[in-house]
């Protein structure tokens, strides 16, 4: 078992040194040159040559990855090239409102997906089912900035029920909170709610048909034990999986619910400085993000090793 | 209703509804069971019996089965009789696993993984006795003694991953028999089992029959089993009931084509005595044309006569394969599964060698490595007079055009996207034997020999049955013209009466080809029937050797003679009155890794008959 | 005894019309198709279905609501929006149709090469598991940052997210195939690696193949919609439906029809490929077959 973690944090750490890699190998072709760019419109030959030095990008390729992963390491992801402040402040100041829209999207989404899939899976082939899976075609196929338009045609500007857009920190005001992040929430919900919802199908569907599930209802047990207990424990691990990875989807719509709600989280500063073609802050945000999903995956493998009882070793 | 009848099924229609009608899976059966007796359904795969046995629990409806017409009437532990057709939901789940218990055919599959035994058998106490958590685990734990459970305590902690199979069984009836139900329902609860395991099986649910004083519903294909278990028999084919009787009578007074057929085709162990090379199956075809009259057994004269001097074709010397288990990329693996270890025999030409033994005792490695489908350990495969084990690739694929494979899942060794022309042509392709007309004559003709024909060729493996399909397998095999076959139980999927079909033709292939088989398998009557020698194997060892006749009716090793005794026999005459109540399981070939065995060269007791020292 | 009938085999006719048949048992199939059928036809022939230019400016008419004259209205510029949608569609069409080619045959040799060479297995997992540890959007916004915007580069850049999960479906079918009793029978009748290869395993991987095509494709007309949404995608010369949105976003409170019409349309080409791939995943995974005909 404890070889078994062990080969899954080795693994991992091979997953991280590529992603640092390949963010890092993507700043160093990126177009234009950032001593140029920090020198400013007047700077000379020379000027520009001593800030090189300075910023080390004059070393070889490898020495260059070894420093800024060190770097990176403690803590130190570079400067804006806009701001000219460091990428790593600008990052806290944002995290707050990035958080809070993920925490509310992903426990809206699982309180409604699950149900809805495992009654779909019972009732499989009925109303029920054909109305859920319809409903979840629809949400793999309406981009989230789409869907956010039309909540806010529907719920903001007409109905008038909410603001528009806008952010308000729940340490602040909570029910101003809960009325700004409602949209925006929704928005970013409705693809992940499909994914779950399709995931918790397949698999309670898959257990609903195994041998064991016989039994149970030989052994003369009510359908929610059976469901709920028996199928569910079975059907679980493909499901929180799918939680995981569905992670990374969440936080690509990020990006673009902030964008559209003009929430000032981290989403909002990437969609920002691509527009102003701020590498090193998009580099920065992709590899926090890479590595939060990375480690929220890690921990469910984890989990389930330790939780799992068929897995030996 | 009778005070002795326990349960009265009267003119049952089970249907599934499939796309464009219904397939009618059972259609108006009706038969009873009393108190306290065993009554048998027996039948091949679609006859109806197990959708009989769920509907008694109206489990059918699970897989969109649904009871059109016709009665269960059920006599309830309170003295009510009611109609199973008929009560609501909760009725139901009060007679299910409390008043009528059911086990099933796989015990892995149908315990639930994710949940200990003990919480299994806890959960189905409480649910209909309303004990409290410690009675019930009080209860949980004499029913695992009851069942003679080895180490029963620490078992109430375990999974189901953790026991072998005869141990899940056997938490399998603990569990539907702990709230003592008046009718036990076993669907075919030792087809999944090794031999020596069913007989533990068997005459453990007989025992508890006894001592709880239930009736038993017992579901099987084997007739071996009927004859051993069964007061009284139900014969169904297709849906349909088409004989009921006494044990006695119908194994020895059979009215019925169909039931006569069926015993027919059953292999009997001791059938063969005084017989000392392979025979037929008496050529019964009852669907084909049930009124042509059974041929009577053809002996000898047309089985393979077998060459008396011709040199080995095939000589497999001191063959060790053993797999790692454990470690990684760093450090050697902690320990070795040892499936062969040190077996040497020889095969002549045109002779069969059969491989018996029990899962896991290494006669399916044994195949594949003969064919280097698996590399061994060390050893020597010699072939045609040259060791294979050392050859190039080059070398050994004109070598595989002499030696072929026959699997055990003929569906599974077809590739589902090609034509059956395409299959059978392949190893000519391959080789570049044949093409163009010469191929498409050459596979109608490989058709022919295999009992199908050449209209046959464009369809593909899923338009056929299990048996067709192990025909294709066997035309396949044949296109090489090889000298030797390897069967790796090549029948043991095979319904009886599509068995012995196989078993016969390749009997007449032997006899008209001169191809040498070794064949492996786990069911000693068809053993009996088509080899010429046997080499019993044990973890990994072969612990006797010798012409059939010896091994069969002087068997000398005690694994030999214990495997021989537990195989039921197809004849309630000889069944068993001893009810041994055996626990022991069959040891595991896990071995720590550089662990190097003591192996006993064998002794030959009579002419070509060897036995390990034991 | 009780031997073998088989099935009647099905001529080319018989199939034309069991595949009609299905159609008609599958209209949500039926639906998905003809609407792409349509969208491809407006994207090839776009002259033919409006006479409107799409970058023609008309400073007297801007952002006028939907009328006979303009059915979706105008933008502040005063463009025909019935004409810039009918047009955005190329783009979409032609980023979803080249990244699912692409990303299916790259990730079909990938996946092979993995599957079947083992010592580069680990090295090839780890690095598509890097990949997909990037969220696709954020991965494809890094790389189109790196290239001159046009067309290609958001094909590229698209097409890279994309690949890991194809390599990884693609793998895991070689390695149960590899396990197949049929792939041990081809051995053992003397098959060389190539033979085994191109016919017992490629034709086995093809149908779960096609369905991924339609799911990659889904995915790459949003990501494209997102990234020319965010300002990294298509040039804003050429007209794509993210980028009429983006234009449009200013005006959602006055001109609802600048973003509605061109969301609309995405949606609907994102709903129609999704349908074909639900459809004929139902029909060509044995997995799922397997599931609703039990016992």
């Amino acid at each position: 078992m404890i070889a078994l973690i062990l080969k899954r944090l080795v693994a991992t750490a091979f997953v991280m040194a590529f992603v640092a890699f390949f963010v890092f190998g993507l700043l160093h072709l990126a177009p234009g040159d950032p001593a140029a760019v920090i020198a400013g419109d007047i700077a000379t030959k020379e000027d520009i040559e001593r800030i090189r030095a300075t910023l080390g990008l004059d070393l070889p390729f490898h020495t260059q990855f070894l420093n800024w992963l060190g770097a990176i390491m403690q803590g130190d992801l570079g400067t804006s090239i806009f701001s000219g402040r460091p990428v790593s402040e600008l990052i806290l100041q944002r995290v707050e409102p990035t958080l809070a829209l993920t925490t509310t999207t992903i426990l809206l989404s699982v309180v409604v997906a699950i149900p809805l899939g495992i009654a779909a899976a019972w009732r499989a082939g009925s109303w029920i089912d054909r109305t859920m899976m319809g409903f979840a075609v629809l949400g793999f196929s309406v981009p989230v900035f789409v869907f956010a338009y039309l909540l806010i045609m529907v719920f903001a500007a007409q109905l008038k029920l909410v603001p528009v857009m806008g952010y308000v920190s729940p340490f602040k005001d909570l029910g101003g909170f809960l009325r700004a992040i409602a949209l925006p929430t929704v928005a970013l919900g409705v693809t992940y709610v499909a994914l779950i919802a399709r995931i918790t199908r397949a698999s309670m569907l898959e257990a609903i048909n195994q041998d064991y599930i016989r039994t149970a209802h030989a052994k003369g047990l009510g359908i929610v034990p059976i469901l709920f207990r028996h199928a569910l424990r079975n059907a679980s691990v493909p499901i929180v999986t799918t939680v995981g990875i569905g992670i990374a989807l969440l936080i690509g719509g990020v990006v673009v619910t902030e964008s559209v709600f003009a929430i000032p989280g981290l989403g909002r500063l990437t969609a920002d400085s691509i527009l102003r073609r701020d590498y090193p802050i998009v580099q920065g945000v992709i590899l926090i993000f890479s590595g939060i999903y990375v480690l929220i995956n890690l921990t469910i493998d984890i989990i389930y090793i330790l939780v799992d009882p068929r897995i030996r070793y | 209703m009778d005070q002795q009848r326990l349960i009265d099924v009267r003119d049952l229609r089970v249907q599934f509804p499939v796309e464009g009608g219904v397939v009618k899976a059972v259609d108006g059966v009706s038969w009873h069971i009393d108190r306290g007796e065993t009554l048998a359904i027996v039948g091949e795969s679609g006859s109806g019996k197990s959708v009989s046995a769920l509907s008694l629990l109206r489990l059918t409806e699970l897989g969109g089965g649904r009871i059109v017409s016709g009665e269960i009437e059920f006599r309830r532990k309170s003295g009510a009789v009611v109609d199973m057709v008929q009560q609501p939901l909760p009725v139901l789940r009060d007679i299910r696993g409390n008043e009528i218990s059911m086990i099933f055919q796989e015990p892995m599959t149908s315990l639930n993984p994710v949940f200990t035994i003990g919480f299994q058998i806890v959960e189905a106490i409480r649910l209909h006795q309303g004990k409290s958590r410690r009675e019930a685990d009080e209860l949980a734990l004499e029913m695992l003694n009851l069942v003679r459970m080895p180490e029963a305590e620490k078992r109430l902690d375990e999974y189901p991953h953790q026991l072998s199979g005869g141990m899940r069984q056997r938490a399998m009836i603990a569990m539907s028999l702990a709230c003592r139900p008046a009718l036990l329902i076993a669907d075919e609860p030792t087809t999944a089992l090794d031999v020596t395991i069913q007989a533990q099986i068997l005459d453990l649910i007989k025992t508890l029959q006894r001592e709880i004083g239930m009736a038993v519903l017992f579901i099987t294909h084997d007739m071996g089993v009927v004859a051993e278990m069964a007061d009284r028999v139900v014969v169904m084919y297709r849906g349909e009931k088409v004989e009921e009787g006494p044990v006695e009578e119908i194994f020895h007074a059979p009215q019925h084509p169909y039931t006569k057929a069926l015993l027919d085709a059953v292999p009997r162990l001791g059938a063969m005595r005084g017989q000392p090379l392979p025979m037929k199956f008496p050529n019964l075809e009852y669907g084909r044309d049930a009124s042509e009259p059974a041929t009577a057994a053809k002996p000898a004269a047309d089985a393979a006569p077998r060459p008396a001097d011709a040199g080995p074709l095939l000589e497999v010397d001191g063959l060790v394969t053993r797999f790692p288990v454990g470690g990684g990329l760093l450090g050697k693996p902690k320990a070795a599964i040892h499936a062969v270890e040190n077996i040497s025999f020889s095969l002549g030409v045109g002779e069969t060698l059969a491989l018996v033994g029990e899962s896991g005792c290494g006669k399916s490695t044994t195949a594949r490595t003969i064919l280097r489908l698996q590399e061994p350990t060390r050893g020597r495969v010699v072939f045609g007079g040259r060791d294979i084990t050392k050859l190039g690739r080059g070398a050994m694929e004109s070598v595989r055009r002499q030696m072929q494979m026959i699997f055990q899942d003929p569906f599974a060794s077809l590739n589902p996207r090609l034509s059956v022309a395409d299959l059978i042509g392949e190893p000519l392709r391959i080789h570049n034997l044949a093409s163009g007309k010469a191929l498409q004559d050459r596979v109608a003709d490989l058709l022919r020999r295999v009992g199908l024909g050449p209209e046959h060729a464009r369809r593909y493996p899923h338009e056929f049955s299990g048996g067709q399909r192990q025909r294709i397998c066997i035309a396949r095999a044949l296109a090489l013209n090889p000298n030797l076959i390897v069967a790796d139980e090549a029948v043991s999927a095979l319904d009886v009466s599509i068995q012995a079909q196989i078993v016969n033709l390749m009997l007449d292939l032997q006899a008209e080809f001169g191809i040498s088989y070794l064949f492996v398998s786990h069911d000693l009557a068809v053993v009996e029937r088509i080899s010429h020698r046997v080499a019993v194997m044990y973890l990994g060892q072969i612990v006797e050797l010798g012409p059939r006749a010896a091994v069969f009716e002087d068997p000398r090793h005690p694994y030999t003679r214990k495997l021989m005794s537990a195989v039921p026999v197809a004849d309630p005459r000889q069944r068993r009155t001893d009810l041994r109540l055996m626990t022991d399981e069959i040891p595991s070939p896990l071995k720590p890794w550089g662990f190097e065995p003591e192996t006993l060269p064998l002794e030959e007791v009579s002419p070509g008959h060897f036995v390990m020292p034991h | 005894m009780a031997i073998d009938t088989s099935a009647p085999s099905a001529g080319a006719m018989a199939r034309v019309g069991q595949a009609m048949r299905w159609l008609r048992r599958h209209p949500t199939v039926l639906a998905g198709l003809v609407i792409l059928l349509t969208v491809t036809l407006m994207a090839v022939f776009a002259p033919l279905f409006t006479i409107y230019d799409p970058q023609r400016l008309d400073p007297l008419q801007r952002l006028k609501p939907p009328s006979a004259e303009h059915w979706f209205g105008t933008d502040q510029l005063g463009r025909d929006v019935f004409a810039r949608t009918v047009y955005g569609s190329r783009v979409s069409l032609i980023v979803g149709f080249t990244v699912a080619a692409f990303a299916c045959i790259v990730g079909l040799v990938i996946g092979l090469v993995s599957g079947f060479i083992r010592v580069l297995d680990p090295v090839v997992m780890r690095i598509m598991d890097g990949l997909m540890a990037i969220p696709a959007i954020l991965l494809a916004i890094a790389i189109v940052g790196i290239t001159r915007s046009s067309i290609w580069a958001v094909v590229i850049a698209v097409t890279i997210p994309e690949v890991p999960r194809v390599v990884r479906l693609v793998r895991a079918i070689v390695l149960t195939l590899r396990e197949q009793l049929f792939v041990d029978a081809a051995v053992s009748l003397g098959a060389k690696l190539p033979r085994i290869l191109f016919v017992h395993v490629m034709p086995n991987t093809m149908a779960p193949l096609i369905v991924q095509a339609t799911y990659v494709c889904a995915s790459a007309i949003i990501i494209e919609a997102i990234l020319s949404f965010l300002g990294a995608g298509t040039p804003p010369a050429i007209p794509s439906w993210g980028n009429m949105m983006a234009e449009g976003r200013t005006y959602v409170l006055v001109g609802w029809w600048l973003l509605l019409f061109p969301g609309l349309l995405l949606s609907l080409v994102v709903l129609a490929v999704n349908l074909l791939g639900d459809g004929l995943r139902e029909t060509l995974d044995p997995r799922l077959r397997r599931s609703t005909n039990n016992e």
